[in-house]
């Protein structure tokens, strides 16, 4: 069977090897609990502050105060329960403040939290996003007010992979007297953060996504910033996140930050150039296909392509005989009829909405790879045009 | 990752019958790029009547292809009076199967072929009852009498099956309440009772032919259920009206496994075959 070629890696990545090899022993050798008495336990602890501390390097973060008793880096279970976290700690400890600001283009992960929260009596403000999905700022300081408990705006999107100015709309959003939450979980390892050079209140990311394991993500809560747990019991981390240690995954997430931040700018340069000759290339090639997604401020690894009068499910089958791997903003992949909220939210037409693709890279894929998405998916492209019904009629 | 099965993937990967028939005796277009599929279906027909020739032309996902080529193999050969009774259970027929979220894609090649035989009769399709009616769901532009003959065909009680099999109500989702409604009020009509359930011809069956009634419907509607999460079950016996069944896999361990028996396998026979069918495990 063919090689695989992975180009879906905002969906999730493959694990690094030196990332697996670090976590290994923690599952079968040193598996003690970090909160026993005994040494054989007890001493695992001290490995879980170092992956801590690598997290916290990464993005700029405390590791710890001189006191030993803060640090702005909890450990929970994956990217969704940090932004749940975020947004119920926000709204708790605010009790009379009511709303939440975001936008229309974040995870599912945010926008079905903050629908239950709307039921619960909340008012909910999504701020729109123009063709290209750059945020209507205007409309989003008009909605930040003195009733608003936390705005929320993801650092990067995964589908089209825009950066959105998170620093400055913190800004705006303590200017009213609100939190910020940021969904980092695409931008982390991707582009630099520095959470010592911005005011950002609250910052989740996901292990899976920076090739550590799924089932471990991050919540950053910035020093001094009142959080209500989401999950009680023990006292693990602080007594802000309850539940024996994920040790075998904190230790990778700790490995993969810490080979994240070596890399990182290498990894960009990398990471752009094959996404730009993929798109230059196919641009080439093939008519009538647009790039989406703001051009001048995106990941460097995120390509969403729409291909004119085809639906992307099929062209996503197509490619997967040649085993190349990515996802589709289109309906149909998901049993959902409706194109993705994000396309749709930018109001793309549904003659692209529909044939949209996301190729997204890691450090993993090589210029070869690129060649053979080159070389296989243009005959795709005609071959289901040539079926299409409108494609003939253009 | 949708599983399709191998004559699906056959027909989506070399379709059958691709493009236009030139000077068509009849073309009916269906779908449209905002709904995500659309289909046009051409057809020429022989001197006795029959279909010669069928063409089609789709946009959609591989089990829109695959109906839609299915569709074209279907009609080959039959008579415009034949080819006005087939419904989407014959595309899916040839097809062997189709996931439940996609048999939308079997009647719109079920809608597609009913377009071109009014077509080609100079009907406009509003003449035709069964496309009369009452736009239901704004969305997709779904009627009522859609809704219904869909509900018959297929049967099927709930909105989120209408869902599946036609799309309305897979938007906004502002018209399930209603889509229930209708359903409801269909079911409920006298003369749909007996459409309703086989359950008067149900008691009529001999134990063999109920026991494999249940069978099937424990192999169609209930297996697929308990094995999203690790369970299965098989049927023991059938005495009188009770149905004894062995959970197995996670539901033979399931702390809610009298749950599951009650309201998936005793609802879903009661549903298909007989209200007066009690479960047990044993």
């Amino acid at each position: 069977m063919d090689k695989v070629i992975y180009l879906d890696n905002n969906a999730t990545t493959k694990v690094d090897e030196r990332v697996a090899a670090k976590m290994m022993p923690y599952l079968t050798e040193r598996y003690g609990n970090p909160s026993s008495i005994h040494s054989f336990g007890g001493s695992v602890m001290p490995d879980i502050e170092d992956a801590r501390r690598a997290v916290a390097n990464l993005i700029g973060a405390n590791f710890r105060n001189k006191d030993n008793c803060a640090t702005e880096i909890l450990f929970t279970s994956c990217g969704t329960e940090s932004d749940n976290a975020a947004i119920m700690s926000a709204i708790a400890t605010q009790e009379g403040r009511k709303k939440i600001v975001t936008s229309k283009v974040e995870h599912p992960a945010i926008l079905s939290k903050c629908k239950e929260l709307a039921r619960l009596g909340y008012t909910v403000s999504y701020i729109g996003v123009d063709n290209r999905g750059r945020l209507d700022m205007e409309e989003l300081k008009r909605e930040i007010d003195n009733d608003t408990a936390i705005v929320s705006i993801m650092w990067a999107n995964n589908e089209i992979g825009n950066i959105y100015p998170v620093e400055e709309i913190a800004e705006l959003a303590h200017a009213k007297g609100a939190l910020f939450h940021t969904d980092a979980v695409q931008a982390v390892g991707k582009v630099p953060i520095d959470m010592s050079k911005n005011s950002i209140d609250f910052l989740s990311l996901s292990g899976h996504k920076l090739h550590a394991p799924k089932g471990i993500g991050v919540l950053y809560i910035r020093r001094g910033v009142r959080f209500r747990p989401l999950i009680v019991g023990g006292h693990q981390e602080l007594g802000r996140r309850a539940g024996t240690e994920n040790t075998a995954s904190i230790i990778a997430l700790g490995e993969a930050c810490k080979i994240a931040a070596a890399q990182v700018a290498e990894e960009v340069k990398l990471l752009s150039s094959m996404r730009d000759k993929l798109e230059a290339e196919l641009l080439k090639r093939i008519p009538k296909i647009r790039i989406n997604g703001d051009l001048d401020s995106r990941l460097p690894n995120t390509s969403s392509i729409s291909f004119e009068y085809i639906e992307g499910e099929s062209i996503l089958m197509l490619l997967d005989i040649f085993r190349i791997c990515a996802s589709s903003g289109s309906a149909c992949t998901t049993g959902s009829l409706e194109p993705s909220h994000v396309l749709r939210a930018m109001g793309l037409p549904y003659t692209a909405a529909h044939g949209t693709i996301r190729f997204s890279f890691s450090r993993y894929n090589t210029m070869e790879e690129v060649d053979t998405v080159l070389e296989k998916l243009p005959p795709i492209i005609s071959r289901l045009r040539e079926i299409s019904p409108y494609w003939s009629e253009k | 990752m949708w599983n399709y099965n191998k004559d699906v993937m056959d027909h989506f990967l070399n379709p059958r019958n691709v493009g236009e028939v030139e000077n068509a005796d009849g073309v009916g277009e269906v779908g449209n790029m905002s709904c995500g599929d659309a289909l046009k279906f051409t057809f020429k027909l022989d001197e006795n009547g029959r279909i010669a020739e069928a063409k089609f032309k789709t946009f959609g996902c591989a089990s829109a292809i695959a109906s839609s080529s299915a569709l074209t193999e279907l009609v080959k050969g039959m008579t415009l009076e034949e080819a006005a009774k087939v419904t989407n259970q014959d595309i899916v027929k040839i097809l062997g199967e189709l996931p439940e979220e996609k048999m939308h894609c079997s009647v719109m090649g079920m809608e597609a072929l009913q377009a071109a035989i009014a077509d080609y009769r100079g009907e406009s399709l509003a003449d035709n009852e069964e496309h009369d009616g009452q736009i239901i769901c704004k969305c997709f532009g779904v009627t009522d009498s859609t809704i219904k003959n869909v509900a018959k065909t297929n049967n099927l009680h709930k909105a989120s099956e209408i869902t599946n099999y036609c799309k309305a109500g897979g938007a906004c989702g502002a018209c399930i309440d209603k889509i229930q409604e209708i359903l409801d009020d269909m079911w409920q009509a006298p003369e749909n009772q007996e459409l309703a359930r086989d359950a008067g011809s149900f008691d009529k069956l001999s134990i063999v032919q109920k026991i494999m009634k249940i069978q099937e419907i424990i192999d169609r509607e209930i297996k697929p259920l308990l094995e999203k999460d690790g369970g299965s079950l098989e049927l023991v016996d059938l005495r009188g009206n009770l149905v004894l069944v062995r959970l197995q896999g996670r539901c033979a361990s399931c702390p809610a496994s009298n749950v599951t028996l009650k309201n998936t396998v005793e609802e879903k026979l009661k549903e298909f075959l007989s209200p007066e069918l009690k479960v047990e495990n044993c």
